[in-house]
């Protein structure tokens, strides 16, 4: 645990000296200029629009960076051989890759925090004072993150085995592709043999299903968010994380260095 | 037989190579070699000859294609292991954006070392290698010579018993050179056993117990630098000024000159008559010394050899 924790610290303190929290900087003009503009041309559903962009602002940002940052945890290490004198030490190469995710994990917590802040301060701008329905940005918020540690974990698999060009590749055409795993497994209206059907089943069952995070037109609309909807992906993202980071473990414990 | 620091047993590693990984290249072949306690152990070969791949397969920053290796008589492969032995890698690079006193706070970390234990040792080591000024300067800024001395630093900060060192005088000036031989020789008098790879001869020659020759993959020797030699000397050389131009005589035509210096090489049967010679003809003599095969010698002979018999492979082959 303790040589996981320092990666992990490591991690996060390279992410903020590399000034990739200096992307809030972005999102707080995004949502500055949105308060301001929604506020002269929309009428009535200001709070829909700054919810929506907020939200997807949220989750662009910390897809690329989940993405890009994830698989430079590893290819950078080996690129730039500083992973050398850390694996010579009584380090398990398992602990390396818990730590590194981890710490881009910690590292998107609090950009995600802090771009939440950001949306519900331009909110309050627009609309204030802030209903109680709007604690559901929160859930919303969470759930991105659970989206986002998954595709930490894509990322950190992909870079242990292959080059980092290829890894952005696999890990955002994974990431599409799990956008439309839950079409995928209610494909039987459309006209196709049972085998190629069941096939198809069966992969969509093993692509991440990020359809199971996506609750902003909940959000937008004020509806309630059930308790069971948020412990279901809580769960799966535990779930698939940990089954992804194993089989990277499996990989990378027999992956010669250059 | 006592424990060795290290035991090497027939270690061979092989790489894939060609569009399907088909074809392999051996980069060691079925090299054992023991490291005694205690002892300063010199690995010497040329560029790709198969030192780093024998100090990674050790440090398991790669693993073995066939064979085994032990340190302290635990299996290279038994992580624990690794708590009392330090490792330099060859061209160091850490975290640029740390401080020397971050990465080597970073990596005392993962030794287990209490906060107060941690700091004293991470100053002790900067004192050592000579950072304590440069301490909070991102290594960035460094230059190689610097990053060299952080990885020393990094290398021994949690006091092990065997320390490997890759190229450890690569990229230094001659004063880094000399403060890594004095660090290297001050390790030797706390007991601890050093394993260094190095294509410097004279580096081996000065500061090691035994030197272990590696070329093509293949270990050629192992024994003291005296040993590997034969030191039995090969003659005499005289070293000589001659304040005058005697173009008659002979012993010039010899000579090869530098300014007004000349150096001439003799059997050592015909030292006192050449000595003679240069006494009448008023020679300025500055030095007479036996001429000893050196390691650098013994060294290029393999090298040598072991071209002739690729190059021999080759030919044969077409």
């Amino acid at each position: 645990m303790r040589n996981i924790r320092a990666v992990a610290a490591n991690t996060f303190r390279e992410a903020v000296r590399d000034r990739v929290l200096f992307n809030l900087v972005f999102f707080a003009l995004l949502m500055m200029a949105a308060a301001i503009l929604v506020g002269q041309i929309s009428i009535g559903i200001e709070k829909d629009v700054i919810i929506s962009l907020g939200l997807t602002a949220i989750s662009v940002i910390g897809i690329l960076i989940a993405v890009f940052l994830g698989v430079a945890l590893v290819s950078k290490e080996m690129d730039k051989r500083t992973l050398y004198a850390l694996l010579a030490k009584p380090v398990h190469r398992w602990e390396f890759l818990l730590g590194k995710f981890f710490g881009l994990v910690m590292t998107l917590t609090v950009n995600t925090a802090a771009m939440a802040a950001g949306l519900y301060a331009a909110l309050w701008s627009v609309k204030h004072p802030l209903a109680p329905t709007d604690i559901y940005i929160l859930v919303a918020v969470y759930l991105i993150l659970l989206k986002l540690a998954i595709i930490v974990a894509l990322a950190l698999l992909f870079s242990c085995f292959t080059s980092p060009f290829l890894a952005i590749l696999f890990t955002t055409g994974l990431y599409v592709a799990g956008l439309f795993a839950a079409d995928l497994r209610t494909i039987q209206t459309i006209q196709m043999d049972p085998a190629t059907l069941r096939l198809m089943q069966g992969i969509s069952y093993l692509l991440p299903n990020f359809q199971n995070f996506n609750v902003m037109a909940a959000v937008v609309h004020a509806q309630g968010i059930p308790a069971s909807l948020v412990w279901n992906a809580t769960a799966y993202a535990l779930l698939y994380s940990a089954l992804v980071l194993v089989t990277a473990a499996v990989v990378f414990s027999r992956r010669n260095l250059k | 037989m006592a424990q060795a620091a290290i035991e090497i047993e027939n270690l061979s590693k092989e790489y894939p190579y060609g569009f399907l990984h088909l074809k392999k290249k051996k980069s060691l072949e079925h090299l054992s070699m023991r490291v005694e306690d205690g002892e300063v152990f010199g690995f010497l070969g040329p560029n790709g000859a198969g030192k780093s791949t024998t100090i990674k397969l050790l440090m398991r920053l790669i693993f073995p294609s066939s064979g085994s290796a032990r340190i302290l008589g635990k299996s290279i492969d038994n992580v624990s292991m690794h708590g009392s032995v330090g490792y330099l890698p060859e061209q160091p690079y850490f975290y640029d954006y740390l401080t020397a006193y971050e990465v080597l706070d970073y990596f005392a970390r993962f030794h287990g070392l209490a906060v107060s234990d941690r700091r004293e040792r991470v100053a002790a080591m900067l004192k050592k290698v000579g950072l304590d000024t440069a301490k909070k300067i991102q290594l960035r800024k460094y230059s190689k010579g610097m990053l060299q001395r952080v990885g020393l630093a990094q290398a021994i900060l949690h006091d092990p018993q065997v320390v490997v060192l890759d190229e450890p005088m690569s990229g230094l000036d001659p004063l880094g050179r000399r403060e890594v031989r004095d660090i290297i020789l001050e390790l030797k008098r706390e007991g601890r056993t050093v394993l260094f790879s190095t294509h410097i001869l004279s580096d081996a020659e000065m500061l090691c117990d035994r030197v272990g020759v590696i070329v093509g993959g293949k270990l050629r020797g192992v024994g003291a630098p005296g040993e590997l030699v034969d030191m039995k000397p090969q003659g005499m050389e005289i070293l000589f000024e001659m304040p005058e131009e005697r173009p008659n005589l002979l012993l010039l035509a010899k000579a090869a000159k530098t300014g007004n210096r000349f150096r001439v090489q003799l059997p050592d049967a015909e030292l006192y008559r050449a000595l003679d010679q240069l006494k009448s003809a008023n020679a300025h003599i500055l030095s007479v010394a036996q001429i000893k095969p050196t390691l650098e010698e013994f060294f290029m002979n393999l090298v040598e050899a072991d071209r002739a018999q690729a190059n021999a492979v080759d030919v044969s082959g077409k």
